[in-house]
């Protein structure tokens, strides 16, 4: 593997986050490090999904604090977060269902171009150059998950399997530092789930992705992950390598029960 | 077979990314553009240019605009005509008050102050969509017109608020014949075409599908939604301002509050969802449709009723007029509910396999 892993990029301190009365998330600490695959596991309902929405500023925590690259935050808000380098993609696609796969991945690279709807109005000079180099960029996105047959076709008319790779690739146009898939393979065949898996190991080892990960298949948790942590009701009961948190008891609990 | 892309082979990115990337639509819009200047001026009648030909052209222009707005950035919006009128009385009041204003600064200062207003009325869809925010809308167009009648200075103290357009002269050159103000129309609009043309297949156009597609996505992958929606705003009422500019200078040459009534806004409403939401051709197709078909029935059913031998009197036809007209809108939309456009772009696709289906 060329991939090093470096030394911890993203920090999370503390983090609770409640809706009301509800605590989705209680005092969940840990770190990613540069270049490596982390995965965040653990039974429907432990506030997997809300730890990305904390992680990308779409909520907005109570309490804890967020170090990425050295910089303190109380919270994330979303156009920081996309602008310090996160992509996501979600667990219910969301993709721009009448745009093209083209429109959508250049849609993802908008933080990237500089020229206003003046220029664009005109089709004229830095706009037009713009929408070119941006044009060549996003090819090498298509190339790199085989999309290219599908590039003018408007996403909605896509299956299922290509629309969630397209949602990556959407997230991979914008050249990510971090790269936050919720369940990238939920509802998807074995084969479909093995290409999936592969792209993610390609995007991690070439292009030096850190990539944070929501997955409940465990074959591939296990398979592909550097590092798991393990949520349940919004507290963290594992953190470690993947077989120190196959091994713990309390993830066991978790997800098989307990004799009593 | 003589519609394909068979052979057209792109060598680059510039070559796919153009605004007609197949050979034969570019052929087709370069012919259009040679009728409407040039065979149309020649051959149509007054009755053409003031009847079909005209309000055509200015009807399609407001359709853009809310196309901008519902179909690209979608935002419903049912305030179009307010924001016609705005323009209508804005380059009215620029012509009248400024002594030597050029006219097409007076349509462009127009467009501009109903960008201003469109703004303020936009303001809502920061915290509300769909429905409730076409009920906001709503509010533009009655207090708009409330406004226009109420204070009479925005009407030069005219007693009624009715303004009636000075002529339209260019660098010398007065524009009174209708063919004059057809050609002034046509380039205005042909020119404003092409630009929302630009803008949807650029960066922000693709902002404003992404907003109306997927909001939140939109925001985690950085648009700025209140910026991207007020510039849809913006830009849709514009359009629309530039096009009540027209309608008042170009077409009616006198216009009265009350004529932008909701009515007018529903029917613009209608072009583009005849038409084609999310396209700047269906916004064409939509108001040749709108406005088109009640003049060929109005010509077609009493020749017809007169053929048959039918004991139909005026009034009966008109009436049968509406029904037809009625039954026709929803056998379009149940026929193709994406409009004319995707009608148009079926036939496209279909005719690029034929003669073979596959």
């Amino acid at each position: 593997m060329a991939r090093q892993i470096g030394d911890v990029i993203l920090d999370l301190k503390n983090i609770s986050l409640r809706f009301g009365g509800v605590k989705a998330l209680t005092d969940i600490s840990f770190d990613v490090r540069e270049h490596e695959i982390r995965a965040i596991i653990g039974p429907n309902g432990a506030g997997k999904s809300s730890m990305l929405n904390v992680i990308n500023g779409v909520y907005r925590p109570q309490e804890g604090e967020i170090i990425f690259r050295g910089e303190h935050r109380r919270n994330m808000d979303t156009h920081a977060a996309a602008e310090a380098g996160f992509a996501r993609t979600f667990q219910n696609i969301a993709l721009f269902k009448g745009m093209t796969v083209l429109d959508n991945l250049m849609a993802g690279r908008n933080l990237k171009m500089k020229s206003n709807f003046l220029q664009h109005a005109l089709w004229w000079g830095p706009a037009k150059r713009e929408e070119l180099a941006h044009r060549r960029k996003v090819e090498e996105v298509i190339d790199f998950l085989d999309i290219e047959h599908i590039r003018k076709t408007p996403v909605g008319r896509l299956p299922y399997g290509l629309q969630k790779r397209v949602e990556l690739a959407r997230a991979l146009a914008a050249e990510p530092q971090i790269l936050l898939l919720d369940e990238p393979m939920a509802g998807m065949n074995v084969e479909e789930k093995q290409d999936m898996c592969r792209f993610i190991l390609d995007v991690n080892d070439q292009l030096g992705t850190t990539i944070v990960l929501i997955e409940h298949d465990m074959g591939v948790v296990m398979d592909i992950s550097d590092r798991v942590v393990v949520l349940d009701y919004g507290k963290k009961i594992g953190d470690g390598v993947p077989d120190d948190v196959k091994n713990n008891p309390e993830v066991i609990a978790a997800y098989l029960g307990t004799q009593h | 077979m003589f519609y394909r892309e068979t052979g057209q082979f792109k060598t680059s990115y510039a070559a796919d990314q153009q605004i007609f990337p197949i050979r034969q639509d570019r052929i087709g819009v370069v012919l259009l553009l040679i009728a409407a200047f040039v065979v149309m001026p020649l051959a149509a009648s007054n009755y053409w240019f003031n009847a079909i030909l005209i309000p055509f052209l200015i009807f399609s222009l407001a359709a853009i605009g809310l196309n901008i707005l519902t179909g690209y950035a979608g935002q419903l919006s049912l305030g179009s005509a307010a924001f016609m009128a705005v323009g209508a009385y804005a380059a009215y009041n620029f012509q009248v008050r400024v002594e030597g204003m050029p006219i097409l600064v007076s349509f462009m200062l127009a467009g501009l102050t109903s960008a201003g207003v469109g703004i303020l009325f936009g303001l809502p869809s920061l915290r509300i969509k769909g429905f409730y925010l076409a009920v906001a809308t709503l509010a533009a167009q009655f207090f708009i017109v409330w406004c226009l009648t109420k204070f009479p200075y925005l009407s030069n103290n005219s007693s009624s608020g009715v303004i009636s357009v000075p002529g339209i002269e260019i660098l010398g050159i007065k524009f009174d014949a209708p063919q004059e103000r057809y050609l002034l129309v046509l380039a205005i609009v042909a020119l404003l075409a092409l630009v929302a043309k630009n803008m949807v297949r650029s960066t922000t156009g693709r902002a404003w599908m992404a907003v109306r597609d997927m909001d939140v996505a939109a925001e985690v992958i950085g648009i700025r939604l209140m910026r991207t929606k007020l510039l849809a705003f913006a830009i849709s009422s514009f359009y629309c301002g530039v096009a009540g500019a027209l309608y008042a200078f170009c077409y009616l040459g006198s216009v009265e509050p009350d004529g932008f009534s909701l009515d007018l806004s529903f029917k613009i409403l209608f072009m583009i969802i005849v038409g084609g939401v999310g396209s700047i051709l269906g916004s064409f197709l939509g108001a040749a449709f709108i406005l088109l078909l009640p003049i060929f029935l109005d010509i077609f059913l009493p020749w017809l009723s007169a053929l048959l031998q039918l004991p139909f009197d005026g009034a009966t036809v008109s009436h049968i007029q509406l029904m037809v007209f009625g039954a026709l809108i929803m056998f379009f939309l149940i026929v193709e509910p994406h409009g004319l456009a995707r009608l148009w772009q079926i036939g496209k696709e279909k005719l690029r396999l034929w003669p073979f289906p596959h």
